[in-house]
């Protein structure tokens, strides 16, 4: 045993030596070493310990349903922000204060799939106040405010099905937009054969006003539309700010084996709609009310309870009511992404089974629509002629292009899947200049800054689908892969890879003064408007009204006010009501109880959150702080009586006596 | 084996010996800071934000008011008037203290517990550091005033 004990010593002492020399052979000592004179990838990663990355990244989770933020260039893991599934590690979810967030018409719904958030811009660029990010299977967006990191209104979009093409914000976050993936009968709950497609299905593209003081939204308007599949969609920038863009694809309407059945058309459509015009036309009273359900939540006050707000009505704009607002624009072929370059003019989509990259013209769109230079019309909404908007076709850019983002200095990069790769081509000639692999087939990609009047050239984020060999094997189901490249050079350079969390589909960064500025620390006390804070220590207390039980509970380290308690019976519901008194900075307190079917509850400083209770038998239950507040953490623990239904044990609580 | 653990250790002594000369400095300052270079303004009133004589005068009873609502919101968990709790008894520290001690323990209380040998000593004592309760100057300022009233009744 000792023995075995000095040669581990050794051995580690010898490991101990090794890494030394080895780091001294390297770079010389400690205290004199500059940077690496190579400039070799890990350099230009390399944030030094107790520094700061220069972008924060927000990365969709996917089927994870949340938004995962890290810093770049280091790809630091900062935090995963809960917002469409339930996450028992904060208690979001679980608490009765968010529990409102997750309602819906179709009653609680615990989990969803989120694809593209999207920071809100003021003139253009990324302004760092909330970002936005959709649900797509039960349609919904979501606002998170980025002075707390924390989701703070989840509002569902009715008519709708599959959320995909959301939730982009216009220029000066004037709207954030959504659409319907899957089309449906457009009229609340309608049953009907499924071959009825296309007599009774509907599309239908949703604007979202968004109130300036508070990041409200607001559904102002739908537009309804061919029964097309709308993918995605983008606000133009600049001379186009005016318009948002979706693609479609099944312009075919099928309704099953849509691999095939939708893939017949040589071209679908990318929808090009004047929003400015579509808002105006419904203030002026052109728009119809249509019965619809939906549910509003949101924080009402500072800190307290989010509320839920039943819709019953919505405005729908059709397009054969009003002048012309709307022009389809054919597009080979079943176009995915449709993307905006920084000047506005370009509007590029992504075919996934087409050959080449279409490139649209917004002002050859314009002279189009003022020569009536069309091909036709569908549900009297224009189609363009091809010839007359395309600027370019962007050739050989590998199979199965998606997604494409810019630099601000002339070019594009453009994910393509089956091939793997990213392909970077000039606006200018429309050729391609560089490629670069992707490890492995390459959704989406972003560009720091991106999506916005001015990009910067720095940085491209890869967001891949398999990982395969790429890490560690973790099993046959394994963490989706990112790939940070550098693109401030004339060719990309991969420079960094790593796994992240759920599914990422889009992503953005921003740089992180933007948001550092605004970042909050705490809650404060004062501003605690949550109806049942305790707000002085002296109204910690344990309150019976029939079978609901409310306990006042104050937290500080290292202790819970009261933290004995008795009087409670089996059927009772019991609200632990719990603040944390705390006006520190990342003091965090969190309370479990043993046995309760629930998940703890994370309370931040100045915050007041509750945990729901059911006992079901009678005994002693230890609570205690489910965070490592302080020395005295292990001491921060409680106990709860529970008696019999019929028994007459008085309520009573103490803390300290 | 035996071989490679010497030369192993040889270079890393090396290592140590060639980079060693820094370290003298930090000792230097370290030094410094035990002999805690306070003023003698900061010795008998604490390290923070106040820097001056503050004026009492006579009792304000709208101060005291307000000290005492911030008191039962951000200070009353800790502290009882008579007798320890999780930081020392408040009924009297007015007697024990200046106002000016008091206000920089209130709005400095890392700084206190961590430089100056009266807070290090309390530290030393109660094993909880006090936290800084997001309370502003004005505020403290009541909050003493608070102190000062109970003393008196
Ligand atoms: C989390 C518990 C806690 C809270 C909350 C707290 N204190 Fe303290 N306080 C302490 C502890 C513990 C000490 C002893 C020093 C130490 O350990 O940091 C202390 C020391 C002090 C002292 C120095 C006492 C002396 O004898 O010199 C004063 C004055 C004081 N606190 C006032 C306040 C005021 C006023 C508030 C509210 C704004 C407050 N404290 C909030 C725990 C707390
Ligand atoms: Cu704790």
């Amino acid at each position: 045993m000792k023995k075995q004990k000095s040669n581990m010593l050794r051995g580690m002492m010898i490991g101990a030596g090794f890494v030394a020399v080895a780091a001294f052979l390297f770079t010389g000592c400690p205290s004199q070493q500059g940077m690496l004179d190579t400039r070799d990838a890990a350099e230009k990663v390399y944030v030094a310990p107790g520094e700061h990355d220069e972008y924060y990244a927000f990365l969709s989770g996917g089927y994870s349903g949340q938004l995962s933020v890290w810093g770049l260039p280091s790809s630091r893991f900062l935090k995963v922000i809960p917002v469409f599934s339930q996450d028992p590690e904060t208690g979001y979810g679980y608490s009765e204060e968010t529990k409102p967030l997750f309602q819906t018409s179709y009653g609680f719904i615990p989990w969803d799939d989120s694809h593209h958030p999207h920071i809100s811009q003021t003139d253009g660029d990324a302004d760092g106040r909330w970002i936005f990010i959709n649900a797509n299977n039960t349609p919904r967006i979501a606002r998170i405010d980025l002075d707390t990191f924390e989701t703070k209104e989840i509002i569902e979009v009715p008519n709708t099905g599959g959320n995909h093409a959301s939730s982009f914000v216009t220029s000066n976050s004037e709207y954030v937009i959504g659409a319907t993936r899957f089309s449906i009968p457009y009229e609340k709950d309608l049953d009907v054969p499924i071959d009825s497609y296309a007599d009774n299905f509907n599309g239908a593209l949703s604007f979202l006003s968004i109130d300036q003081e508070t990041g409200r939204m607001n559904l102002d308007f739908q537009i309804i539309v061919p029964p097309y599949n709308y993918d995605l969609g983008r606000a133009g920038k600049g001379i186009s700010s005016d318009w948002v863009f979706f693609t479609t694809y099944n312009t075919e309407l099928a309704h099953t084996l849509l691999e095939v059945n939708a893939s017949q058309n040589d071209k679908d459509f990318v929808a090009a709609v004047n929003w400015r015009k579509a808002a105006e036309f419904v203030a002026e009273g052109h728009g119809r009310t249509m019965d619809a359900e939906y549910y509003h939540n949101y924080y009402e006050g500072n800190q307290g309870f989010a509320v839920s707000h039943v819709k019953n009505e919505v405005t729908v704009l059709y397009p054969e009511d009003v002048e012309e607002f709307m022009y389809f624009l054919p597009t080979p072929k079943s176009p995915h992404g449709v993307d905006i370059d920084p000047t506005g003019e370009y509007i590029v989509a992504g075919g996934k089974l087409a050959t080449v990259i279409p490139v649209h013209s917004f002002s050859r769109m314009l002279e189009a629509i003022e020569n009536r230079d069309f091909e036709g019309d569908s549900n009297g909404i224009p189609i363009i002629n091809y010839e007359a908007t395309i600027a370019g076709e962007v050739e050989d850019p590998g199979l199965g292009p998606l997604h494409t983002e810019f630099d601000g200095d002339g070019y594009a990069y453009t994910s393509v899947y089956i091939s793997s790769e990213i392909v970077k081509w000039s606006l200018d000639t429309f050729e391609v200049v560089d490629r670069i692999d992707s490890y492995y087939s390459i959704g989406h990609l972003m560009i720091t800054g991106g999506d916005t009047k001015n990009p910067d050239k720095r940085y491209l984020v890869g967001l891949t689908k398999t990982a395969k060999d790429r890490y560690l094997p973790t099993g046959p189901k394994q963490n989706h892969p990112a790939q940070l490249y550098d693109i401030s050079g004339d060719r990309m350079q991969l420079l960094y890879d790593f796994p992240t969390i759920g599914e990422p589909h889009y992503a953005q960064a921003i740089a992180a003064n933007k948001i550092t500025e605004r970042v909050k620390q705490i809650y404060e006390m004062e501003e605690n408007d949550h109806p049942h804070a305790v707000r002085r220590v002296g109204d910690a207390r344990v309150e019976r009204d029939g079978d609901v039980v409310r306990v006042y509970m104050a937290s500080i380290r290292s202790h819970f006010r009261p933290d004995n308690i008795e009087g409670i019976r089996v059927g009772d519901t019991v609200y632990f009501h719990l603040t944390n008194l705390e006006q520190e900075w990342d003091v965090v307190h969190g309370i479990g109880i043993k046995g309760a079917n629930n998940a703890e509850i994370l309370v931040a400083p100045g915050q007041t959150k509750t945990l729901k209770w059911e006992p079901t038998r009678t005994g002693i239950y230890p609570f205690y702080c489910t965070a490592f507040c302080s020395a005295l953490h292990q001491e921060m623990q409680g106990y709860v009586r529970v008696s019999a239904a019929d028994s007459d044990v008085e309520l009573v609580w103490r803390t300290g006596n | 084996m035996r071989i490679t653990t010497i030369i192993v250790a040889i270079l890393s002594l090396f290592l140590f010996i060639s980079c060693g000369n820094d370290n003298e400095s930090q000792q230097n300052r370290s030094q410094g800071e035990t002999q805690n270079g306070l003023t003698e303004f900061e010795l008998e009133h604490g390290i923070g934000p106040v820097t001056e004589r503050v004026e009492l005068g006579v009792i304000d009873p709208e101060k005291v008011d307000k000290g005492r609502s911030i008191y039962e919101m951000k200070c009353e968990a800790c502290h009882n008037m008579e007798g320890r709790m999780v930081g020392p008894a408040l009924g009297d520290v007015m007697e024990r203290r200046s106002a000016e001690f008091v206000m920089n323990f209130i709005l400095n209380p890392s700084g206190m517990t961590r430089e100056h040998p009266v807070g290090k000593e309390l530290l030393r004592e109660y094993m909880t550091p006090m936290p800084f309760q997001n309370v502003t100057e004005p505020e403290a300022r009541a909050i003493v005033e608070f102190l000062r009233d109970h003393s008196n009744n």
